[in-house]
């Protein structure tokens, strides 16, 4: 069955999507770890650890794109799960310090120390376990999704509604988070990171890994994404987007479709969060601000939503705009963010990956009515393709 | 014990030897120069109830530490230093006595027990002062250090006046102090009453304070007394929170307002309506600005002039952004969201291009600053005229949409867009004078606004989460669902905060909304019939 999943999921272009990710997971790596540092070809580790951050954001692009192209759920909230998942790999790495904090308690991170907390709340226990910190990874932002979407697909809020209440959602955890006694660091989150399951968090080599595993997850999420569409469920979806209510009336569980869908994406997005923290090396709770999930969208939207490779690009790209921008003309970034979503809802409302399919079927029709013409005029066969 | 014993004897000198004391205080202020803290405490007593106006001024300086004894004769004077020397008065009349070098006199020393002395017998002999005023501040001031010696004069005083304020307040002064004294049990009884009267947690205090030198028939008196004022202030301390809820309401309100227009009868998403209040907040800066450089002797009414031009601005913006971004994406609400944001991305950053990042400073006009007590609690003005104010709007906008043609044509291209198209109203026009209206009412909420909040480039994303929750809480389409929605949840989040604290109420009350939309999708007033799918 997992077999024919992943069969179905790999049609042309994700197999190259997914060929791409593996080959600079690879690639990137060794030119950082292999060449000398004046090669030419030498890719220096800040390079890396930047393109390890734009793939994250591109998994959590992907993972919107899931709910946003497929299933139709506009989530301004994604950003909550991704930070969620961050959290909890910042717990892990946090308890990885150890003793070599600026307090130097064994067990309490050095916030907690500052705040003159005794012991560790009930639900840092644990996390010193790498396995279970992983665990926590998918299962908080799973759990929150579940619940959230629970709630609010069986009462069917939606569209506009569901976009507001999900914004509202990351809005809640951003104020709770930016709280001292929450336990998670409060304004300063959490951040002053060692090591990871014994190696260094600041050597190449480690940042090196991450990127690969980053450009490895990516291409994993890919192909589950892309079996989900490619699957009767993806048609389904595809159904519930378009036309909710006569799915409904064929006898589907809307309800149940979109949470499984929407607990996907949000365990994608949490995944995304704890790749990204060990290699930016903070989180903290402005990750939950609204401003952020938004963003997202935008990523997703440039692209190309409903079609999986589009968010990917959409995010590589803008996100390198971003870091163009704010280093050469930081006052520009939010004129050229802001028109950028301008422009892509009036002109590009396919975005770049949508377009251009557009562009190319469009092409291949008239290729193929010319063919067909050219055919039919040579050997009078009246036989035309499609 | 020995204090009362002394308090007695004093009121007995009091009588024994008035004509000796009335002539002339100057003995009883000279004797001074000699005496320790506590013969002093004593003598102060005595100059006081000599009921001599002239002795205020002297004690005035006692109270200050400008009470100086000249070495030489040992006489009591009041002095103001002149560098090294110290010109002396005379400590009755006033008059100089020259200068002398400052080693020729000692300070008389002032300690907490004295100052406390010198304020009771100063408010006791300012009672009878022909100023209204004064008698006022000096009951007030034998209220707040009650002491027994000055009952008489209390009661004296009392006899006398005529102004009904100032008689209560003696009242009170004379209860209060009768506390302290040793009349009849009777007497007492009824003073708690009064003092009860006063209400407060100062009065609360005063009877605990009291309450270990009462006879022990008084107990339950004093008992039923302080439970009386308590469950007084708990009723106040609710009013005062439902008074800051509603303040916090009319500022969701307006926020909210102009979205409950642009969204909930366009069907618009307009992310950037908080920087149509942030634009508004900035207008209000630009004309203050304007004023206080060229015409200071408006800036009054600066507020009055920025009303009309903050509207005018962030209608116009509105109507740049209907027509160049909005009126292609009708019938598309999670595109215009996506739109609009960007929008709101580019308003941020020119306002902060021309203004900077920081926060600009706004001023409040005289008639909005300072607060009057209403019974037990306090009420700012500027609060006062916002809650007014939001009102108003509320109540301009309601009847524009009910009772103008323009309202008229809006309300009939909201429902049915073609069928009002038919008839002859030009929708596209609606639309984007519908949608300037939105803005503009952003923009005067942004006015009010800038009164009481930091008015920078992110004013606007301050508010615009709650906004929107305001509208979809209180039902789209409504303004009447608008008003209750801003109310409860202001009212509600002012509740929540004493017990839970503020960004503690303000995650529950989001929750609390998450949850209610489970409920009721479409808000707590939503529109019924075939204008719901649309």
């Amino acid at each position: 069955m997992i077999t024919g999943f992943i069969l179905r999921a790999l049609e042309g272009r994700i197999v190259i999507a997914v060929g791409i990710l593996v080959a600079i997971s690879l690639v990137v790596p060794a030119l950082n770890l292999l060449l000398p540092s004046d090669h030419p070809f030498h890719v220096p580790t800040y390079v890396v650890s930047v393109m390890g951050k734009y793939l994250c954001y591109a998994l959590l692009a992907l993972a919107l794109d899931l709910v946003w192209g497929y299933c139709g759920i506009l989530s301004l909230g994604h950003g909550a799960f991704f930070a969620l998942g961050g959290y909890a790999m910042g717990m892990y790495l946090m308890r990885q310090i150890g003793s070599r904090g600026v307090y130097g308690d064994p067990i309490l991170p050095d916030f907690m120390v500052f705040l003159n907390w005794k012991e560790l709340p009930w639900f840092w226990h644990g996390m010193d376990m790498f396995w279970f910190a992983m665990l926590m990874v998918l299962f908080v932002p799973g759990l929150l999704a579940f619940f959230f979407g629970w709630f609010a697909f069986r009462s069917r809020v939606n569209g506009v509604y569901l976009s507001i209440i999900t914004q509202a959602m990351t809005y809640a955890l951003m104020l709770a988070f930016f709280r001292n006694d929450m336990g998670f660091g409060g304004n300063n989150g959490l951040t002053d990171f060692k090591e990871i399951i014994g190696f260094n968090v600041q050597a190449d080599g480690t940042r090196a890994t991450l990127f690969a595993l980053s450009a490895l997850f990516l291409a994993v999420c890919l192909l589950i994404a892309s079996g989900i569409t490619r699957s009767k469920f993806g048609k389904v979806l595809v159904g519930v987007r378009d036309a909710e209510s006569r799915v409904r009336f064929l006898g589907y569980r809307v309800e149940n479709i979109k949470l499984f869908t929407f607990v996907v994406s949000a365990m994608m997005a949490g995944i995304a969060g704890a790749l990204y923290v060990p290699q930016v090396g903070i989180i903290n709770p402005g990750e939950f601000a609204p401003a952020n999930s938004i963003e997202v969208v935008v990523w997703t939207a440039v692209g190309g939503r409903g079609t999986l490779i589009g968010p990917i690009i959409g995010a590589v790209l803008v996100n390198v705009g971003k870091s163009y921008f704010t280093g050469a003309f930081p006052e520009l970034w939010l004129f050229a963010l802001g028109g950028l979503f301008i422009f892509v809802t009036l002109f590009l409302p396919k975005g770049i990956v949508g377009t251009v399919q557009h562009y190319l079927a469009r092409r291949k029709e008239f290729r193929d009515a010319d063919g067909a013409e050219a055919e039919a005029g040579m050997t009078a066969k009246p036989q035309a393709a499609e | 014990m020995t204090y009362r014993i002394l308090a007695l004897l004093f009121t007995l000198f009091a009588f024994v030897a008035p004509s000796l004391a009335q002539d002339d205080p100057r003995e009883l202020i000279n004797a001074l120069g000699e005496a320790n803290f506590r013969e002093a405490e004593q003598l102060i007593g005595q100059i006081a109830q000599t009921g001599d106006a002239r002795v205020v001024p002297m004690l005035e300086a006692f109270a200050e530490g400008n009470l100086f004894v000249r070495k030489a004769d040992g006489i009591v004077v009041t002095a103001k230093e002149e560098g090294r020397n110290l010109e002396a008065f005379d400590a009755l009349t006033g008059e100089s006595l020259g200068e002398g070098p400052k080693a020729a006199f000692t300070k008389i020393r002032v300690n907490n027990n004295l100052r406390r002395a010198l304020r009771s017998a100063l408010g006791g002999l300012t009672l009878l002062s022909p100023d209204r005023a004064v008698r006022l501040s000096a009951a007030q001031a034998v209220l707040q250090s009650p002491s027994p010696e000055n009952l008489e004069l209390v009661e004296a005083a009392l006899a006398k006046e005529t102004d009904a304020e100032v008689k209560t307040r003696m009242e009170q002064a004379r209860a209060v102090s009768l506390l302290a004294s040793d009349r009849s049990i009777d007497e007492k009884r009824a003073a708690i009453e009064t003092v009860a009267s006063l209400g407060g947690r100062e009065a609360i205090g005063i009877l605990m304070s009291a309450s270990n030198s009462l006879d022990e028939s008084l107990k339950p008196d004093l008992d039923t007394a302080i439970a009386q004022i308590e469950s007084k202030l708990r009723l106040w301390d609710a009013a005062e929170n439902v008074w800051y809820g509603i303040s916090l309401g009319s500022v969701l309100l307006l926020a909210a307002i102009g979205l409950a227009i642009t969204f909930g009868v366009m069907g618009v998403i307009n992310m950037a309506h908080g920087e149509m209040v942030m634009i508004g907040a900035y207008s209000t800066f630009v004309v203050q600005q304007v004023i206080r450089t060229n015409y200071p002797g408006l800036f009054d009414w600066s507020l009055a002039i920025a009303l009309p031009v903050a509207f005018l601005v962030t209608a116009v913006v509105g109507l740049v952004i209907e027509r160049g971004v909005i009126r292609f994406l009708y019938g598309r609400p999670l595109e215009t969201l996506l739109a609009t944001w960007g929008v709101s991305l580019i308003l941020q950053q020119s306002v902060r291009t021309i203004f900077g990042p920081t926060n600009q400073e706004v001023g409040n006009p005289s008639w909005m600053s300072g607060s009057f007590m209403l019974g037990g609690m306090t009420i700012t003005w500027n609060r006062l005229w916002i809650v007014l104010f939001a009102l108003t709007i509320f109540f301009a906008l309601l009847a524009l949409m009910k009772k103008s043609s323009f309202g008229l044509q809006m309300r009939a291209v909201t429902q049915n867009r073609r069928m009002a198209s038919s008839m002859g109203i030009r929708t596209p026009w609606v639309d984007a004078f519908t949608f300037a209206l939105g803005s503009g009412i952003a923009g005067i909420a942004g006015v009010a606004l800038s009164q009481i909040d930091n008015v920078s480039p992110n004013l606007g994303q301050a508010y615009i989460i709650d906004s929107f929750m305001v509208v979809v809480f209180g039902g789209v389409g409504n303004l009447w669902g608008t008003l209750v929605g801003a109310m409860s949840l202001g009212i509600l989040n002012k509740f929540l905060e004493p017990s839970v604290g503020a960004v503690l109420g303000k995650i529950l009350v989001l929750v609390l909304i998450i949850l209610f939309i489970q409920k009721r999708p479409r808000g707590l007033f939503a529109l019924k019939g075939r204008a719901v799918e649309a």
